[in-house]
């Protein structure tokens, strides 16, 4: 019980730490809305087309809104030093890794959850895709969080981690993209989304399993650096 | 341990020590060159003169005495450098750290000479430099791959640091490969489908397939030339200061 006791705290702490910095969680959702409105903008307002790209723009833009937030993820603890404590701390790391990813989710991917009605409809997508469009976030901003720990990880020691942090990243999030795009695209066709559901939820748990461990393996190795 | 015969044991063993490993591999050196080139000069030959050109495709079907074998390298460097990497954290065997360091370059080649041929042969036959295929999409990731590799490993400027980043990198990219591969192939596939690796026949004939597999072979003896190469050159580096390079350096008289 120690263990999730050592887990919730590091949640509460970085969810107060957050609530303390409103602005910076407001970032990425403003980013996310600006991205999304500039595509109309870009390409043209016909609405057919719109219709056509819309999950596809909301996903990119998803996706590089959450890249643009995992900067915060380790930075604050990394320059104050308490990563350090962390990694000192009797509890395994991985664990604690996983509180800060589930409380940068909670942040920044959940707020998008939250405005992705509204972009769908600036967008026209027909409303039998909205639900799934909300699961597919559900679903996979919580991978592209726990797959960006290990990059971010890698990186926060470095002093211009940025650009190589989206080199690093990015062709791993394809997968979560082409499934959870294809998904909202069939469902705004009417066909069934099973299969593709399916696989998100089964990189859901693979990434929860499997990304803690090199995440604190590469927390370790940027602190001894 | 107990089920490698002791010689093997002790040949890796030595392997692992920097000093070993460069004087074997000098001696090792024109060896291989010697099998690459007879390799490549069969291959190409068996490839280019011997085999018939194809019902369908005329003679630019030719390319993928260069292409497959590219495209091969691409994937196997890349488990060849996870590998090195899992060693390397594991057993912090520092020779595993150079080779897998070194082996990324020669592995973004390949794939981008894979690339570029594939582009080549697409032109002709599918009227289109590049279309948003299966495979030719995750060769491209692939190789985005590589380059996030070799990026990380530059940006760090502590090399040992800098391997050890760089060998959590690739694991979590190895694990990663078939899933991105799986996923866009299941996204759009455009590419003919695969004609040598069929267990039963495979579907290409035998005067064709013999020269691709001298080639694949040819391309393998070159990978293991370059990259002992720059593991050479890395090993240099790194050691500049202990004394066997320092003894070398006076041997040869260049100090």
């Amino acid at each position: 019980m120690a263990m999730f006791d050592a887990f919730a705290a590091i949640v509460r702490r970085d969810l107060v730490l957050a609530m303390r910095r409103r602005s910076e969680v407001a970032n990425p959702v403003l980013f996310f809305i600006l991205v999304i409105t500039l595509f109309p903008l870009g390409i043209g307002a016909q609405p057919k087309l719109l219709q056509a790209i819309a999950p596809g723009i909301i996903w990119v833009s998803a996706l590089l809104a959450t890249m643009l937030s995992l900067d915060s993820l380790f930075r604050s603890d990394f320059d104050d030093g308490s990563l350090e404590q962390i990694l000192l701390s009797p509890y395994p790391t991985s664990i604690l890794v996983l509180g800060k990813i589930t409380a940068h989710w909670l942040t920044t991917g959940l707020p998008l959850l939250i405005v992705a009605p509204l972009l769908a409809v600036f967008l026209g997508m027909p409303n039998q895709s909205l639900s799934i469009l909300l699961l597919t976030l559900l679903l996979g901003t919580p991978i592209l969080s726990l797959i960006g720990a290990v990059g971010v990880a890698l990186t926060v020691g470095l002093r211009r981690g940025g650009m190589i942090l989206s080199l690093l990243v990015l062709p791993l999030y394809v997968p979560v993209l082409i499934f959870a795009s294809n998904a909202v695209e069939m469902a705004s066709s009417g066909l069934p989304v099973t299969a593709q559901i399916n696989i998100l939820i089964s990189m859901l748990l693979m990434a929860l399993v499997l990304a803690p461990w090199p995440t604190a393996a590469a927390l370790k190795m940027s602190i001894n650096s | 341990m107990f089920l490698v015969p002791d010689p093997v044991v002790r040949f890796f063993h030595r392997m692992a020590s920097p000093p070993h490993f460069y004087a074997f591999t000098e001696r090792l050196m024109p060896w291989l060159v010697i099998i690459f080139l007879l390799l490549t000069a069969t291959g190409l030959y068996g490839g280019l003169y011997l085999a018939p050109p194809d019902y369908q495709q005329g003679d630019s079907y030719r390319i993928i005495y260069i292409h497959v074998p590219s495209a091969w390298m691409s994937l196997f460097i890349y488990v060849v450098m996870a590998i090195a990497g899992a060693i390397g954290l594991i057993w912090r065997i520092k020779l595993a750290e150079v080779v897998m360091i070194s082996s990324a370059s020669v592995g973004a080649s390949f794939t981008f000479i894979a690339l570029v041929t594939g582009s080549l042969w697409g032109k002709p036959m599918w009227g289109t430099w590049w279309v948003w295929d299966a495979r030719l999409t995750s060769e491209l990731i692939l190789l985005f791959l590589y380059l996030g590799v070799i990026g990380l490993y530059g940006a760090i400027d502590d090399k040992r640091t800098a391997s050890k980043a760089v060998a959590i990198l690739a694991l979590v990219g190895v694990v990663n490969i078939p899933i991105i591969h799986y996923s866009v192939e299941w996204w759009n596939t455009l590419h003919q489908g695969p004609t040598v690796a069929k267990m039963d026949k495979p579907s290409i004939h035998v005067s064709m397939l013999t020269p691709l597999l001298l080639m694949a072979l040819s391309f393998k003896v070159y990978y293991l030339i370059a990259l002992i190469l720059r593991t050479r050159v890395e090993l240099l580096q790194r050691e500049r200061n202990s004394q066997w390079v320092k003894v070398k350096a006076t041997d040869e008289g260049r100090l």
